[in-house]
């Protein structure tokens, strides 16, 4: 008999994907090297939209180590259109989007002819020698003017630069009341408008891409986050056999939403290595991922919301003009889409309308971003009703509470139509408060208030609630997504005891392999260290959609529980055999099987996968195998929620913020390893502090993106970033057996609205309402000067 | 073509490289040392920082896509690879494990380098000395905070200072345990 084990759900595992990568023993795409393989460098267009009247590659063709060299008008015939999955309305504009220009370009960094050449330095020196002429025309940068009369169109054959226009009104959905009605009886309206600038999700390691031809089958190697859907769009796009295609994602240096893509690069890499007939790499330099790996935000938000006196909430109306760029990525119409039904957040809105209109513009095209619409909509939500309480003179987390949906309401099913399975927004927004210690600083403040300190303080509130876990396949389907939102795992008991497990999921540094191995080892009751995870690899994994959206562990880790539970019971059958019994007589604890009353008679799941091995021994009518899969799909989203507390010092002489205190409480539900939880919460609000203070992508006039390198896209650096105190409460989600939520994006969610609350909060006596993002020490500045001379003047 | 010859990670190399090879290329393409890898094209983000001996021998953190190969001709390298014998690991890599100071891992060999280079020149650094001196060195996943515990807990061990025994597990945190609320 083995000692009962510490179950190893709740454990701060290490992770077993660590060794290699702090010994630099990784295989990164870049890293892989395959026999005859040849580099594929891309020259990309100068302008932000032009005709292109001539291309020649032919000095470039003749070059010394080029093996071919080709541009948009030798593939024109094949090449077709890459792939929008989310055609959010039935009357949206969907442009061709061809991976290499022919008779146009769209935006700077748009890809328009290709050299393939026996080295890197070689394909890079060809671009040199391609002769392009272009007849440059009207460019529009601005949103707004591109949906202005007159405008320059980006796509002329479409006739507008309007995308869709995508409606959700709660009156029509029989979810809440008009919100025509609540404005005329509202005490109070507050209107804001904010815009979400554009950002560069910048994952690390750069995209990089090996198409291998040889062997009479393709594979594919990509820093990609959806191997899976990769294959799937591969085949349907290019007419290629899916069964011939195999795509691995070996490591992949992040993500967060940028490597949700099927790129121009892909397919190029691909037409390319189809021309030679031999492996083709191609990886992006990083000035390369600025300019044209797509972009994340971008977005106005007219907001109104609607109020009585006593702070509750009578209704709120969004209007968003989300800017697509000159493309439709693999999901850039959804992603604002994916906000609409935050906007009432963890509130009892009583009414509710949104509408958002999707725009082209000659920029690169945005899609998936950390958060992908809910940073979005949380910013605009947790900003107004800071907006709503200095209105009322009311504390701001008075506010909330008087329109928060309380503990005892759950399950609550809200005006945009969501049912919220669990939350305790009291005890993270408590917990949140005592560990700040909200109201000394409040009187701290109090004090530099009265004193016209030249350094203000502000306190900074957000309490957030996101939907992830994406998602149940029928509310895909009503939102006119192209696929589901399931996610698939094998199990596979190897004779000796030891535990192979198939995900569909595909990490690029959550820590899966680590987390699963805890999942399975509980389950099956085996050692932690017998598990080995496989994924990213479609001849391995099957079955799967991959990695975003916070739904691996909701959706996938819930496939792998139920894979588990199906061998268990498999062994189950051959226990009872072997120890001659009724499988109703065992109980199985700790991977053993023990008859009871007789607990001396056992086997563990080690013996029988030996005996289903040897298969001497089987009942009648049992497979030789105790291996099980499991496809979920899941019923409902996770609502992960938690209260972020933001105290910053504003200098306003400098307009320099210093962030002093940060402190969240997240409830993620149950947690499987808290060490990732933590990581994962301390990297989501880095980035969500990055918006709020350090990152935007600038273009000029002409369409030039004038960020396009780490000197100018300033992701933060350790000095710029404060140290996170984070906590958790912990209210199992009630809509899957773990009780488990997402994480990966709730703290950038959650953090932009808290830092930037915290800036206005200590600027409020100022007469400062708003500071545009990001909160630059000129931009705070300038937002000092501005209020301070309208005060003069009015 | 210019001839040069170098240690890396103890082993001697010569070789011909083109004039305008970076070290980081020549040590990836030529020497097939990919543990080195490279994040962007402005020397911002040092995911390539390696240690290169300077003119006296003493071995200082530098970015490898700044120098040309043929700047490291008579120099000695050290790489993410060659930081420990095989099988072993170095303090800092040690730290960077049990501290969680890593998610996708690709800015984590540089960040290593630099560290390793900042506890040479502080045996005892503060988490904001720590701060400053990682400034080159970006990192898009963890929020760095994990990475100072790391490279403070490092140099503990380093100087001997009460090293903590390697475990399966993290350390506790100091923080509560997480309350259980009602639903």
């Amino acid at each position: 008999m083995t000692a009962v084990a510490e179950p190893e759900i709740g454990r701060a595992r290490l992770r077993k994907e660590d060794a290699r990568l702090i010994t630099g023993r990784t295989r990164w795409t870049e890293n892989i090297a395959l026999p005859g393989m040849l580099h594929m460098a891309i020259l990309r267009s100068a302008h932000a939209h032009a005709r292109i009247s001539r291309v020649d590659v032919s000095a470039a063709a003749a070059a010394p180590n080029v093996v071919t060299a080709f541009s948009g008008s030798d593939v024109a015939e094949t090449q077709g259109t890459l792939a929008c999955a989310w055609p959010v309305t039935e009357d949206i504009v969907m442009p061709t989007y061809p991976p290499l220009a022919v008779t146009e370009v769209r935006h700077v960094g748009e890809p328009v002819a290709v050299v393939v050449a026996r080295d890197r330095a070689s394909a890079l020196d060809a671009l040199e020698l391609i002769d392009i002429d272009y007849e440059p025309l009207p460019v529009v940068r601005d949103m707004e003017a591109a949906l202005g009369e007159g405008s320059p169109l980006v796509h002329a054959d479409a006739g507008t630069n309007k995308s869709y226009t995508w409606i959700f009104d709660s009156a029509q959905a029989g979810s809440g009341g008009d919100v025509a009605a609540a404005a005329q009886e509202a005490e109070v309206t507050i209107k804001q408008r904010y815009v979400q600038q554009r950002l560069i999700p910048s994952s690390l390691e750069p995209r990089s891409v090996i198409v291998d031809p040889t062997s009479g089958d393709w594979t594919i190697y990509s820093a990609t986050q959806i191997p899976h859907i990769l294959r799937f769009l591969l085949a349907a796009t290019t007419g290629t056999p899916e069964h011939k295609i195999n795509v691995v994602a070996p490591d992949v240096g992040g993500g967060f939403g940028g490597k949700l893509a099927v790129t121009p690069e892909e397919w190029i890499a691909f037409a390319a290595a189809n021309r030679v007939g031999r492996p083709v790499k191609y990886t992006e330099s990083r000035s390369e991922t600025m300019v044209s790996a797509h972009h994340g935000r971008d977005v106005i938000q007219d907001i109104t919301l609607y109020a009585k006196r006593d702070g509750t909430v009578t209704g709120l109306d969004v209007k968003l003009t989300a800017n697509m760029g000159a493309y439709l990525g693999l999901v850039t119409p959804g992603v604002p889409i994916l906000g609409a039904f935050m906007y009432n957040a963890i509130y009892k809105f009583p009414a509710y309308r949104f509408e958002c209109t999707g725009v082209f513009t000659n920029t690169t095209k945005t899609d998936a971003y950390r958060g992908a619409g809910r940073p979005e909509a949380t910013y605009a939500i947790e900003r107004t009703m800071d907006e709503l309480a200095a209105e009322l003179g009311l504390d701001p987390i008075e506010v909330r509470r008087r329109n928060w949906i309380k503990h005892e309401e759950f399950p609550f099913t809200t005006v945009a139509t969501l049912t919220y399975d669990s939350g305790n927004y009291e005890a993270a927004t408590d917990k949140a408060m005592s560990l700040l210690g909200y109201a000394e600083l409040r009187a701290e403040q109090e004090a530099r208030r009265a004193a016209d300190d030249r350094v203000q303080l502000g306190i900074g509130i957000s309490t957030y609630t996101e939907m992830c876990g994406l998602a149940p396949s029928r509310v895909l389907g009503a939102l006119r997504y192209g696929a589901g939102g399931w996610e698939n795992a094998s199990v596979r008991m190897l004779p000796t005891g030891k535990v192979e497990v198939v995900t569909g999921t595909s990490p690029h540094g959550q820590g899966h392999v680590t987390a699963w191995s805890q999942i399975v080892a509980d389950r099956l009751g085996v050692p932690f260290e017998d598990v080995e995870v496989r994924h990213g690899d479609t001849r391995i994994a099957h079955k799967g959609l991959d990695t975003y959206g916070s739904r691996s562990l909701t959706v996938g880790g819930i496939a792998l529980v139920q894979a588990c539970d199906r061998v268990v019971e498999k062994a189950r059958t051959v226990a009872a055999h072997l120890l001659e019994c009724s499988t109703d007589d065992l109980e199985f604890a700790d991977g053993t099987f023990r008859v009871r009353g007789t607990p001396d008679a056992a086997k563990t799941m080690g013996d029988c996968a030996l005996a289903v091995f040897a298969a001497h021994n089987l009942p009648d009518g049992v497979e030789a195998t105790l291996d099980a899969d499991a496809t979920f799909d899941p019923q409902t989203f996770s609502f992960p929620h938690g209260t972020h507390l933001c105290a910053a010092d504003v200098d306003r002489e400098t307009g320099e913020v210093h962030i002093r205190r940060y402190v969240c409480v997240d409830d993620v539900g149950r947690v499987i390893n808290p060490m990732i939880v933590e990581g994962q919460v301390h990297g989501g609000v880095a980035q969500g502090i990055a918006q709020a203070l350090f990152e935007e992508a600038v273009y000029d006039a002409d369409g030039n993106l004038l960020t396009g390198s780490f000197v100018d896209y300033t992701i933060p650096s350790a000095v710029d970033l404060p140290t996170i105190e984070s906590d958790r409460t912990e209210t199992p989600a009630t809509s899957n057996p773990l009780g488990v939520k997402g994480v990966g994006e709730a703290g950038t969610i959650a953090s932009t609205p808290a830092v930037v609350n915290a800036i206005v909060d200590a600027l409020r006596p100022y007469g400062v309402r708003d500071v545009p993002m990001p909160c630059t020490p000129e931009r705070v500045w300038r937002a000092i000067r501005s209020a301070s001379s309208q005060e003069v003047t009015s | 073509m210019a001839r040069i010859s170098l240690t890396v990670d103890g082993v001697t190399y010569t070789d011909d490289v083109a004039p305008r090879t970076l070290l980081a290329y020549y040590l990836r393409d030529q020497l097939g040392k990919v543990g080195t890898v490279i994040g962007c094209d402005t020397t911002n983000c040092g995911a390539c920082t390696v240690l290169m001996t300077d003119a006296d021998g003493v071995p200082r953190s530098v970015k490898s896509c700044a120098v040309l190969a043929v700047q490291a001709d008579g120099r000695g390298v050290t790489t993410i690879e060659g930081l420990a014998p095989d099988g072993d690991m170095h303090p800092m890599q040690r730290a960077f494990h049990e501290q969680h100071a890593l998610q996708c891992g690709f800015c984590t060999p540089g960040m290593i380098m630099s560290a390793v280079d900042l506890v040479a020149d502080n045996p005892d650094p503060t988490e904001d000395e720590v701060r400053e001196g990682l400034e080159g060195n970006l990192c898009r996943c963890t929020g760095y905070q994990n990475i100072v515990r790391a490279v403070v807990a490092a140099a503990a061990e380093m100087r001997g200072a009460g090293a903590a025994p390697s475990t399966a597990e993290a350390p506790a945190k100091p923080a509560p345990e997480p309350a259980e609320v009602a639903s």
